[in-house]
């Protein structure tokens, strides 16, 4: 019957959405109509809420009538998993995104009494429409509460035990929080071209939207990554694989769109660019659906193929990004602006980063894309990996550190060059430190020193510049989250060049009492004992390692899960700021012996660390009292408020 | 800014689309004709994974139907479906060989004992001559025999639930293949 209620309440949600769509995009001007479609808005939440609320039940009381519960959890599951096996398939994950984008939507008419009436109906009713798309998709093609009657299962065929995992109860929503989100800065921009009204003003309300779903999907591929590294087995954390290309064009286009806003609200310049960037952010997040969902591109991340769920997707993303392109290319023209600016300035500087992002962006949209035009032409596979990337993302990522460090000191409009002598300080400093780590590298790497040259030349200009705006008195949070996401992504890329170069993996034969030496540490394999859990049995290995001063314990394991008969591996890590010590048993081989994998990692959490410092950077910025005061200010303007 | 820059970015999305459609359009019709199909498959001496002094035939094959499987740890595809091919392996008595197509020995021997063997043998192929004799596009791909040997079903892609149910199933049942009840409906 809960099934069923669930069902009903995604109707509704999409009937509601059906009115949000025409009434907004008609965008009436009586008070009564827009509220009318806020009503809308605020019933899409609620019944898309109850929907989910409605599979959550499912899943917890193991209703394994319910083919998708089936499919995706087992009796045996703990409750926290069976809670997170909600998101564990496509049907589920995808009311997940359903609800978010109705929270999204909720957030923005809470906020909506700072931004002039028929802008916020406009903008809802393009919400609203989008919307419909997605619970649409999901009655039509993807319905999580089909019943499997009468042939129901007495038990559930259980999660994928890769997906029973910490990291997975967390990554999806974070992920899809920004994926979504970017449909905030799009509806804005739609709006705009509608009402045929870019400025200061309208980038200012954009840039709270853009940052805060940036800052999530940062969070969200930082914790896909992590998750991949400890769970995987394989020692990984980025496989260039189109599942993570999906997620990282999105955030390569955002990324572009957080600084191109800046540009706009402070120089009323850049425009027609802006709001590309806003339409693009998204779209990339709708290609990002399709490449996952469709099946047309086949990784380890991918949900069941389907080609009528491909095929609605790709109409949908026709109608959605071909219909405002389109509404673009005949309305942007009206925002041009002529604001003139010298090569050392901060204009300059966000184009330079809007350069080498859009580069990024070709690059990893080539290699994602590349296969299926290969395909197409020649009827041959062909796969493209790690060389393709790196030969791209090295120079691009050394280019913009380079930059990146300049950024401080510069001015809008133009900088004296006076200012750079503590540029050319750090740059001194961080040279020396460069070189020292050149000379003390094995293998000697020059790109890795230049790395480290570049991101500590990045980290003490900021530094400096934060700490002698600090002394002069206060500093607004836009400014400190900006140091702190550039200093993340110096101390991320740091992170990538010593990981990826300077990593230590061993593949061994180990017998009881055996040892190994790992970089200066000794590995001891003590043995393997049985342990029991919830829904596995496991061989736990038991490792000691002893790094001179200090012993510790690791103990990986080798999972056998009871309902789908899968074997999984799960690492022994020791976790350390500096590096990572990190062992996954292999396969028993003769005798009491068994194939080991011992990898030493320095600095890979930095990978991880950096972009969790970027997104905070993203979230502080957006609790700027700039972006808070404006709304008082709003009301002033329009004489509802008055100033005492 | 010229108005017909305006519609450059139109003109850009449209190529993805059309790129996406046809990526599509292949992905649907992945049972690709084979030149192998209703044809014996060929003569081969390939020696075991991991055994390097053992090696099986072509005549080790007959005799029962046989579900050949090229993979290899590269292709995240194999992984997806390997699952799957777990399922039929514990839920049917249809026997699976694996060819492990250009890969190492040492990450497949991993590979298996990570995530389990399904096979009742692995032919090693680390330089794809067989792959060849069998006209492998890419990894994964399925073959199915019929006790005689003769090819009757090719996949090109991965085996998934669906493509079991509908394709794989049906053609197990009438080669006689016992198939544990409710598995092989939807």
């Amino acid at each position: 019957m809960i099934p069923e209620l669930g069902n009903f309440a995604l109707v509704l949600a999409s009937v509601l959405a059906m009115g949000g769509a025409s009434l907004g995009l008609y965008a009436p001007r009586e008070p009564v109509l827009q509220n009318g479609v806020m009503s809308m808005v605020f019933g899409q939440w609620a019944f898309s809420f109850l929907a989910f609320v409605a599979l959550v039940y499912a899943f917890v009381v193991d209703d394994f009538s319910v083919s998708y519960v089936a499919n995706h959890s087992n009796s045996l599951l703990p409750w926290y998993y069976k809670v997170s096996a909600v998101w564990g398939g496509h049907e589920g994950s995808f009311l997940l995104w359903i609800l978010i984008m109705g929270t999204w939507m909720l957030a923005f008419c809470l906020r909506s009494d700072q931004y002039p009436e028929r802008f916020t109906t406009r903008a809802l009713g393009v919400l609203s429409l989008l919307n419909l798309g997605f619970i649409c998709f999901a009655l039509f093609t993807s319905n999580p509460f089909l019943r499997l009657i009468p042939l129901s299962p007495a038990d559930g065929a259980d999660l994928n035990p890769l997906l029973q995992d910490f990291g997975l109860i967390v990554h999806p929503p974070l992920l899809y929080a920004g994926y979504v989100g970017l449909a905030i800065p799009f509806a804005m921009a739609v709006a705009a071209l509608l009402e045929g009204r870019v400025d200061a003003t309208w980038a200012r309300w954009s840039r709270t939207w853009t940052n805060m779903a940036w800052a999530l999907l940062t969070c969200g591929i930082a914790l896909g990554s992590w998750w991949a590294y400890y769970e995987l087995g394989w020692g990984g954390w980025w496989f260039w694989d189109p599942v993570e290309n999906a997620s990282f064009m999105p955030w390569l286009a955002a990324t572009a769109l957080v600084h191109s806003l800046s540009v706009t609200e402070n120089r009323g310049t850049f425009k027609s660019w802006t709001l590309l960037l806003a339409i693009t952010a998204f779209s990339f997040s709708l290609l990002g659906a399709f490449i996952v969902r469709s099946g047309v591109l086949t990784s380890v991340h991918s949900f069941a193929v389907d080609p009528e769920r491909g095929m609605y997707i790709l109409i949908f993303l026709a109608l959605v990004v071909g219909g405002s392109l389109s509404l673009y290319a005949v309305r942007a023209g009206q925002n041009t602006a002529k604001v003139g600016y010298e090569i050392l300035s901060r204009e300059f500087f966000m184009l330079v980063n809007n350069i080498i992002m859009v580069v990024a962006l070709a690059v990893v949209l080539w290699g994602t894309l590349a296969p299926i035009g290969y395909e197409a032409l020649t009827g041959g596979r062909i796969s493209i990996g790690t060389p393709f990337f790196n030969a791209f993302f090295v120079p691009l990522g050394l280019l913009l550190l380079g930059a990146l460090a300049l950024v401080p000191v510069l001015n809008w409009k133009r900088t004296r060059v006076q200012i750079f002598t503590s540029v050319y300080q750090a740059l001194g400093v961080s040279g020396l430190l460069g070189g020292l780590v050149w000379f003390a590298l094995d293998p000697a790497t020059l790109l890795v020193a230049g790395a480290i040259a570049l991101s500590a030349w990045v980290v003490l200009t900021h530094a400096r510049h934060l700490w002698f705006r600090l002394r002069k008195g206060s500093v607004p949070a836009a400014y400190i989250g900006m140091t702190l996401a550039h200093v993340g992504f110096a101390m991320g890329t740091t992170g990538i060049a010593v990981t990826a170069t300077q990593s230590v993996e061993s593949d061994v034969r180990m017998s009881p009492q055996g040892s190994i030496t790992l970089a200066g540490q000794q590995v001891t394999f003590v043995g393997v004992t049985d342990v029991l859990g919830p829904n596995y049995a496991a061989q736990q290995g038991i490792f000691i390692v002893n790094d001179g001063d200090r012993r510790y314990e690791l103990r990986p394991e080798k999972r056998q899960y009871f309902a789908g008969g899968n074997t999984m591996t799960e690492a022994g890590i020791s976790a350390g700021f500096l590096a990572d010590t990190y062992i996954s048993l292999g396969e028993p081989l003769d005798g009491e012996a068994w194939a080991v994998r011992a990898h030493y990692k320095p600095l890979v959490r930095w990978v991880w660390l950096g972009a969790l410092l970027m997104a905070f950077g993203g979230i502080l910025a957006v609790f700027d009292k700039r972006y808070a005061r404006q709304r008082r200010r709003q009301l002033v303007r329009q004489g509802e408020v008055t100033v005492s | 800014m010229s108005r017909a820059s305006l519609f450059v970015p139109l003109g850009v999305f449209i190529v993805i689309l059309t790129l996406g459609y046809v990526g599509f359009d292949l992905g649907a019709r992945s049972e690709l004709p084979s030149a192998l199909l209703n044809k014996p498959f060929p003569e081969f001496n390939a020696r075991l994974l991991g055994e390097q002094d053992q090696s099986i035939t072509r005549d080790d094959l007959l005799g029962q139907p046989t579900l050949v499987n090229v993979w290899a740890t590269w292709c995240p595809t194999c992984l997806s479906e390997h699952e799957q091919l777990m399922q039929i392996a514990a839920t049917t008595d249809v026997q699976i060989v694996g060819v492990n197509y250009k890969d190492r020995p040492d990450k497949a021997l991993q590979w298996l004992a990570q995530f389990g063997n399904p096979y009742r043998w692995v032919l090693d192929d680390r330089d794809g001559l067989l792959g060849i004799e069998m006209g492998v596009y890419g990894a994964p791909e399925t073959f199915l025999l019929d006790a005689q040997g003769q090819v009757v079903y090719k996949r090109v892609g991965d085996i998934n639930p669906r493509i079991w149910r509908s394709e794989l199933a049906p053609r197990l049942l009438e080669l006689g293949v016992s198939i544990a009840p409710g598995e092989s409906q939807p």
